[in-house]
């Protein structure tokens, strides 16, 4: 027989105002079960968690049922209280009687009588609650960190500063990502290299970090503290551990021509290269595509010159499997291409702005190589089609972003800083040029940005138009550009020799595979969603990964390298425990009713279901039933409101519990 | 401030099935907002609408509701991921079945309500009391006296007979 106690609260007056709390306890003490009730003016203050503890003992109470304000609010403390007094936490429920009655209905005998009803349900349900343990998982404290570029640098640096082991994944030959390419960066004008080689060294040096460059993810099983992570290392055809990066292969390649993307195409690489020369690892890949040895069978020259027999045609891909606890996705961000529309894409392309058929229009990037002091050019601002020094330079804003009617409406928030950041590297290294930029607006929030846009005008001379180019087209050696100044209302056209357009920042090409691996959410662009666009800014809904930089939304290296720190800070808070709890409101089958149909496997969304073997002492195969992974099971319920046969039961929700509410009404 | 209020002969009992994530803290929100409105709706809540079985909404109706109320998050916005994309899916086909059985499908509504909709929270509980009101009694299913279908509830001797048989 239960012995319930109950405890309704007066909340001050907000409840007792409306509600004849006396008359509640009073009612609800006559019924069957219940062996003590009261009221108390603060149940969760202080003196009233120690009556409800103090009660518990004394009356020798099985079951809690506290009337007072919604679950959502003080459930957890007084579930706490009563775990302090020696009950399971999970034999307390709360009855809500203020949100869902004092404060939304006036009439004190009609507030009176419902409150009455609301105790009455949840007392019957209180009755068929079940001790509950507390479920532990134990957390695997290694971290997998997907992208190598400054936000998956800083996140693995800074876990593996933190004293734990990290994977770092990065699908290119090297780790840099596009802060690699960028020349100078705003909003100080340092240069980019100078600031980030040194961290891609400490990621090579660092003893917690494993590096898998030219990887990438293969599959992902697990959950929060366990996860298992299968990575295919691609064939290099050179062999890491022998290669001591002297380069002399690259020199003897005969194959020169090939234009490298690291450069924007601006500059040439041979077969076998590294992108850049700073690159970490040092190793170069063999670009199988153009390799001679791999298209005819002939040359093998690289394989002759490597002293150290680093070269490698055999090599195959590989497959490893990495336990991790935890994942941070830094995946980074693709430019928006202009040329045409990509297929499949809802975006629509920009051929009115000649990209790809003019050689002297360029997007954002290649003029980062052409500033860039390491980069094609030696850091000289000449034109792609004849090599001389533009007189007249066109910058074009808001290229894709904003453009509701090409189908991306956000902004892309770095265009207008870096815009600016191009119009004074241009003016210090063409001192009789003059650069012009069409701009909608200068969106320039961040601490010393604004100062540094105005300085691009007032010091370093450009031209801001407001408004927007509607068309540009090739005269001689010369590019027209048309467009409209919306400022003064007037026609401008300008015969330019350059022309640098802003294109969108867009999520990944496969951003939405990957995330479909890691069952984690993204929004119609393929930008990763955050748990909480506020309040939980890092973190996926899906326990246990998190997001860094500009996968989930544009941003500048400022905002990167934060949420980066912030991600292995919560990557830290995991792994400060040894082992996870979590509420037990998990599902559970019952194993002598399930049939094996497995049609709570397929509603699961959380691919908590797995298959069990049932077997005799023999090893005889009796019959395979449904296991409920409590690790990763959501708790949503669904698999049992489906399964035929009611074999599955969400703990805490039971039909018992559930139909003892409807019942008691 | 509020409007006299009207006694009326008939009050219908209203039960509402919601999730906690959405519509139960929209139903909050309605309380420290202090809206108004009518005391006929019972709660109770729910992890998700995907967990809420049709067989609770048959006993709802056999103990004596005169409406019911099933409401969730908003498609898309799933707490559980999906939950109440599955929850949708079989109340379709159960309200064909309630059809069937004679159950008038005004009584039973079904919406969504987030978490930030009080204000519709209100709105929805006092169309369908309103409604309900204007119904009537709910008798059809009082008579039918349905069995339920879960296990344990297995009362009478002839169901036990027949349970053995099988
Ligand atoms: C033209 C231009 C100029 C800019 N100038 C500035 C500036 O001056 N100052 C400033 O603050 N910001 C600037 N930015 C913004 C800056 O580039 C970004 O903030 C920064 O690069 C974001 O870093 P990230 O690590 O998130 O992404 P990324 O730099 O894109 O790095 C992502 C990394 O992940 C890897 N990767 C991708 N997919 C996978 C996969 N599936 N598996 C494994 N690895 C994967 C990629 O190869 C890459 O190495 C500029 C941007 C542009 C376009
Ligand atoms: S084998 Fe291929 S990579 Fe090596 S030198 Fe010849 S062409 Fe270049
Ligand atoms: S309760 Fe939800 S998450 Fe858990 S096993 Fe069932 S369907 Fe999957």
């Amino acid at each position: 027989m239960s012995r319930i106690g109950v405890f309704v609260c007066h909340c001050g007056e907000n409840i007792s105002r409306t509600v004849d709390v006396e008359r509640v306890a009073a009612q609800v003490g006559k019924m069957p079960g219940v062996a003590f009730a009261t009221d108390y003016k603060y149940m969760c203050s202080d003196p009233g968690q120690t009556l409800l503890k103090k009660t518990i003992q004394e009356q020798k109470l099985s079951h809690v049922v506290v009337a007072a304000c919604s679950p959502r609010m003080h459930e957890k403390t007084f579930r706490k209280a009563v775990e302090a007094a020696g009950l399971n936490p999970y034999l307390c429920e709360m009855a809500n009687i203020r949100e869902h009655c004092s404060w939304v209905h006036e009439d004190k005998q009609e507030a009176t009588a419902k409150a009455i009803e609301i105790v009455g349900m949840l007392v019957e349900r209180v009755k068929k609650n079940r001790v509950l343990p507390t479920i532990t998982v134990p957390v695997t404290k290694r971290s997998l960190v997907i992208g190598g570029g400054i936000a998956g640098i800083q996140a693995a640096l800074d876990i593996a500063d933190a004293g734990h082991e990290v994977v770092l994944v990065e699908r290119d030959p090297s780790i840099g990502g596009h802060m690699a390419q960028l020349s100078e960066t705003f909003p100080t004008l340092d240069c980019s290299q100078c600031i980030m080689t040194p961290k891609m060294v400490d990621v090579a040096n660092h003893p917690n970090i494993t590096l898998y460059s030219y990887s990438e993810i293969e599959q992902v099983d697990g959950y929060i503290g366990n996860f298992q992570v299968t990575i295919r290392r691609k064939a290099r055809s050179v062999d890491e551990d022998k290669c001591t990066g002297c380069g002399v292969c690259m020199e003897k390649c005969p194959v020169k021509k090939i234009p490298n993307k690291f450069d924007c195409n601006l500059g040439m690489r041979p077969a076998i290269y590294v992108p850049f020369p700073q690159a970490v690892p040092n190793t170069p890949v063999i670009d199988r595509d153009n390799c001679i040895k791999f298209k005819t069978g002939k040359c093998g020259l690289c394989q002759k010159v490597c002293g150290p027999g680093a070269v490698d045609y055999e090599q195959e891909d590989t497959l490893i499997v990495e336990p991790v606890g935890a994942i941070v996705v830094a995946t980074g961000f693709d430019l928006y291409t202009i040329d045409e529309k990509p297929k499949g894409s809802m975006i629509k392309g920009y051929g009115e702005f000649g990209h790809g058929k003019i050689p002297d229009v360029i997007d954002g990037m290649t003029f980062e190589r052409l500033a860039s002091a390491s980069g094609p050019t030696g850091g000289k601002i000449l034109r792609p089609s004849d090599g001389k020094e533009p007189k007249q330079i066109v910058f074009i804003q808001c290229i894709g972003s904003r453009a509701r009617e090409k189908g991306i409406s956000y902004c892309s928030k770095v265009c207008c800083m870096y815009t600016a950041k191009h119009t004074m590297l241009y003016h210090h290294k063409v001192h009789d040029g003059q650069a012009y930029v069409f701009f909608m607006d200068a969106r320039t929030p961040g601490k010393a940005y604004d100062e540094f846009w105005r300085r691009s005008i007032e010091e370093e001379e450009a031209v801001y138009i407001r408004g927007m180019v509607s068309r540009l087209y090739q005269k001689g050696n010369k590019i027209v550009v048309m467009g409209s100044d919306i400022a003064v209302g007037v026609q401008v056209e300008i015969e330019a020799d350059m022309v640098v357009l802003a294109t969108a920042i867009q999520p990944r090409t496969g951003a939405d595979s990957l995330a479909q691996k890691l069952g984690i959410s993204y929004d119609k662009y393929n930008f990763y969603s955050e748990a909480h666009a506020k309040l939980r800014p890092v973190e996926c809904a899906t326990a246990g990964i998190y997001l860094a930089g500009a996968c989930q939304g544009p941003k500048d290296i400022p905002d990167t390298v934060s949420q980066a720190s912030a991600a292995a800070a919560k990557v830290m808070t995991l792994f400060a425990k040894d082992k996870l709890e979590r509420e037990p409101i998990v599902a559970r089958v019952k194993e002598a009713g399930c049939v094996g149909c497995f049609a709570c496997k397929k509603v699961c969304a959380y691919g908590a279901v797995e298959e069990k073997e049932i077997r005799d002492r023999q090893g005889n195969l009796i019959k395979v039933v449904a296991y409920v992974n409590p690790g990763v099971c959501g708790g949503c319920g669904t698999c049992q409101a489906t399964c035929p046969s009611k074999s599955v039961e969400l703990d805490g929700y039971t039909d018992e519990q559930i139909v003892a509410m409807i019942e008691a009404l | 401030m509020h409007p006299e209020k009207q006694k009326h002969d008939f009050e219908p009992k209203i039960i509402a099935f919601v999730c906690t994530w959405c519509t139960y803290a929209g139903a909050d929100l309605a309380g420290t907002s202090r809206m108004q409105y009518p005391a006929n709706v019972r709660v109770l809540k729910f992890p998700c609408t995907g967990r809420i079985d049709p067989v609770f909404i048959l006993k709802a109706f056999q103990q004596g509701a005169d409406g019911v109320l099933v409401s969730g998050c908003h498609p898309g916005d799933c707490h559980y991921i999906a939950g109440n994309f599955h929850a949708r899916r079989r109340f379709a086909a159960f309200r064909k079945l309630l059809e069937f059985v004679g159950v008038d499908l005004e009584r039973l509504q079904f919406s969504w309500v987030s978490a930030a909709e009080g204000g519709k929270w209100v709105e929805v509980v006092s169309d369908l009391t309103e409604k309900v009101r204007n119904m009537g009694p709910m008798t059809e299913f009082k008579e039918l006296a349905l069995e339920e279908q879960w296990s344990g509830t297995i009362n009478t001797e002839e169901l036990k007979e027949a349970y053995k048989q099988i």
